[in-house]
């Protein structure tokens, strides 16, 4: 999936064969290779206990791999301390030094570097009109709010202008009309200033408007490595295709495979045709994805222009505000969700059978859950 | 908010938020008073009362007065510049005379004993060679023959300085002070003044093993604060152990520890690193050891609870901030326990200052504290007003010591209950 990705950046971290095990049986990481490019902003996305957060612990310094090595630009880092990487860090919980002021701590990084007095102050300063803070310099970040420490904890990871800034789940604590006004924040200030930024999140709402590129991680292992649109369009398993995004599962046995398409028997009753993504072919159990937006529900059960339609039950209607969503019985799966837009089909009732209708290219055929 | 204004609304009108605030709150604080009443009680008993007590004792003056009433009325607008005249001559008789049928010249003869050494002597040989009253005018003579003392100014001004009811004499003397003949404050004689050197002492002993428990308890609570719960659990009872042992039995394991043929020294000389014994006993290193031994909880327990409130975060955001090791625990680690070490340096300090049973057991003569001379007066030479004066300047100091560590902390209070 790299192949057809816009210029190639030179890769400023490269991951290569990293494993790592805490308890020496389980392996956190499994062979992880990973490039990250210099200037974009990479996103791991996963579960808890998927792996990214230790693979960010080993990029920072704080984790040793098991196996493998790490590079940055080009040199071995997996024996270099923390504090001589030269990576910019901003922690779930700020971790700002609560004995000293705003401005202190955003020249903590400057003062240990031996930066000139001068030259410090100026960047501080302009560190705290960056983020529109220069009335409250001499605050301390318990006087401040978790949106305004935040911010802070942002300066004090850039002023001294890292290789590389990582964020390990910054906006967690922050409610979701603040996490989303930071998202943007982030993202403006990534683009103003051509940082390498290196997120870790679960939460894939986040993931899709903030990134670059997105590694999305489970049992240790990077499933897919994408841009948030090919992740969404053409995801490569189905943890992928139920990870991002809203999603329907329908299980079935592949029947034939015609180039890229096949025909798959539902379990449920039924067949219908599916983009072959993830079948190894004929007589393998298979699951299909479907986006709940990608469906439409009609009343008529003969299908004309080649898309799949399947009988469902109408269980009940879920008012969103922007959208509703009906919720069908379909083929064994009481919880087939279908966006409905708004104003159509408001007199669906309780028990109703209607016919649901997709393209096939809409339909992905996937590996077994 | 709507039951709110309902209530406001429907309050009679004319009474101030304030009052109604006032009254609605009045159960709940009256229900707090009644459980913290017990207590309160109990200390007023225990601790306010001893030590109101043990304050007026050491400026309470009166045992003179009562034996030598007349004497001191007599003396009330003397000069104090001559001999007092024949008047006061004729009450002091009559007042020996008094005291002797009453049985109480020794206490007078104690109180300025105190002020005046042979005054005892002075004043029971008044009493064994005094037969009867003397006759009017000749009460002067009289006592002049009996002790020639009584022709002494020196002999008076102690009996008009002791002469109550309130004295500044107990706690001149605490501070190695006294009043001479004329009445200004002088240094006390030589072999008298032995108690700033004995605060002294008692100061650098306590600041010594304040700087030990410091030194070695600092490390232990860092472990404890960072191992995982259930090994930190298991050192926390190693460091609590000492709480289920007797004070004693502790103090005393040190003498079969340190003694000259006592475990260290013999396991010394069988390893043949020394040949002679080492004196590790009865001095100052006895008691420092001994004594920091029994504190070290004092200091660990404040220290952990301050290093267990530092995340972790800090010093890796501090790394990752390009800090190494040593920088990031000087200037991010180090400056968040301060309150700890505040705390439990002030604990163990003025624990230590008044240190009775390990330094009277394991310290030599010269390594005795204050409290050994505070338990001495009250025990064994019934001073009670020097044993009091010089609790009184004990207290005075701690008092001050918590003061400025109060003012300290102010500083610090700002972040310390600021954590993220």
């Amino acid at each position: 999936m790299e192949a057809g990705m816009v210029t190639p950046a030179p890769a400023l971290v490269r991951f290569s064969g990293i494993q790592k095990t805490y308890d020496g049986e389980h392996l956190v990481v499994k062979n992880l290779d990973l490039d990250i490019r210099k200037g974009e902003f990479i996103t791991l996305l996963g579960p808890s206990g998927s792996g990214k957060t230790t693979t960010l612990m080993m990029l920072a310094g704080f984790e040793v791999p098991t196996h493998g090595e790490i590079y940055l630009a080009e040199r071995p880092i997996k024996n270099m301390p923390p504090h001589k990487r030269d990576i910019g860090m901003v922690f779930q919980n700020y971790a700002l030094f609560p004995h000293l002021t705003i401005a202190e701590n955003i020249a903590f990084p400057l003062s240990v570097r031996k930066t000139s007095k001068a030259e410090a102050q100026e960047r501080v300063k302009s560190a705290l009109r960056m983020i529109k803070m220069e009335a409250l310099a001499h605050r301390r970040p318990g006087q401040l709010s978790g949106g305004q420490q935040q911010r802070v904890a942002l300066a004090r990871a850039l002023v001294f202008n890292p290789q590389l800034v990582l964020m390990d789940e910054p906006l967690g604590a922050l409610d979701k009309r603040l996490r989303e006004q930071m998202q943007l924040e982030i993202k403006q200030l990534h683009e103003r200033m051509g940082i390498t930024v290196v997120y870790v999140t679960h939460d894939q709402s986040e993931a899709l408007t903030m990134s670059d590129r997105i590694a999305v991680f489970n049992d240790g292992i990077v499933q897919q490595i994408d841009r948030p649109d090919a992740l969404y369009e053409h995801p490569v398993n189905s943890f992928v295709a139920h990870f991002i995004g809203e999603n329907n599962v329908l299980a079935g046995t592949v029947e034939t495979v015609n180039k890229d398409y096949c025909r798959v028997a539902l379990t449920g009753g039924g067949a219908v045709t599916a983009r072959a993504i993830n079948v190894s072919g004929p007589g393998a159990s298979t699951s299909l994805s479907v986006r709940p937006e990608r469906i439409a529900i009609v009343t008529d059960g003969s299908s004309s222009d080649g898309a799949n339609r399947l009988p469902a039950k109408v269980q009940n209607t879920i008012y969103l505000g922007d959208h509703a969503l009906a919720v069908l019985d379909v083929a064994g799966n009481a919880e087939f969700m279908v966006k409905l837009q708004p104003g159509a089909h408001h007199d669906l009732t309780h028990g109703e059978s209607v016919f649901i209708s997709f393209r096939p290219d809409d339909c992905l055929a996937l590996d077994p859950v | 908010m709507t039951d709110g204004l309902l209530t406001s609304a429907s309050a009679p009108p004319g009474v101030p938020l304030k009052r109604r605030l006032r009254r609605a709150e009045r159960a709940r604080q009256l229900k707090a008073l009644a459980l913290v009443a017990p207590l309160l009680v109990f200390l007023l008993f225990t601790f306010a009362g001893p030590i109101a007590g043990m304050l007026w004792r050491a400026v309470d003056d009166r045992e003179v007065r009562q034996v030598l009433p007349q004497t001191i009325a007599a003396l009330a607008d003397w000069d104090g510049k001559d001999l007092p005249d024949e008047k006061a001559y004729a009450a002091l008789a009559s007042d020996v005379l008094a005291a002797r049928a009453a049985g109480t010249i020794a206490i007078a003869a104690k109180r300025l004993n105190y002020a005046l050494n042979g005054f005892r002597t002075i004043l029971t040989s008044t009493a064994r060679n005094l037969k009867a009253a003397p006759e009017p005018g000749t009460a002067k003579e009289t006592l002049g023959k009996i002790n020639p003392a009584w022709r002494e100014r020196a002999t008076w001004t102690t009996i008009k300085d002791a002469s109550g009811p309130i004295t500044g004499f107990y706690l001149l003397a605490a501070l190695d002070l006294t009043r001479n003949a004329d009445g200004a404050i002088v240094a006390a004689l030589p072999d008298q003044a032995i108690y700033r050197q004995v605060f002294t002492r008692t100061f650098i002993i306590s600041l010594s093993v304040t700087l030990l428990c410091l030194i070695l308890g600092f490390p232990v609570a860092y472990l404890l604060a960072t191992l995982p719960p259930e090994r930190s659990n298991l050192l926390m009872i190693f460091v609590l152990l000492p709480f289920w042992t007797s004070l004693l039995v502790r103090t005393c394991a040190w003498i079969v520890l340190l003694q000259s043929k006592g475990v260290v020294n013999d396991s010394l000389r069988w390893l043949g690193i020394i040949d002679e014994p080492l004196r590790l006993i009865y001095n100052r290193f006895g008691v420092c050891v001994a004594t920091t031994h029994v504190l070290l909880p004092f200091m660990i327990l404040p220290l952990y609870s301050s290093m267990k409130a530092i995340s972790p975060a800090y010093l890796r955001a501090a790394a990752s901030l390009g800090a190494p090791p040593l920088t990031a625990f000087l200037r991010i680690y180090l400056p968040q326990t301060l309150p700890g070490i505040g705390a439990g340096s002030l604990l163990v300090f003025i624990l230590a200052l008044g240190y009775y049973i390990t330094p009277a057991l394991v310290g030599g003569a010269a390594d005795q504290m204050i409290s050994y001379f505070i338990a001495l007066y009250t025990t064994e030479t019934a001073n009670w007003g020097l044993a009091s004066a010089l609790g009184a300047v004990l207290l005075l100091a701690t008092i001050l010591l918590a003061l400025v560590y109060g003012k300290l902390v102010q500083g610090q209070q700002v972040t310390g209950g600021m954590k993220n």
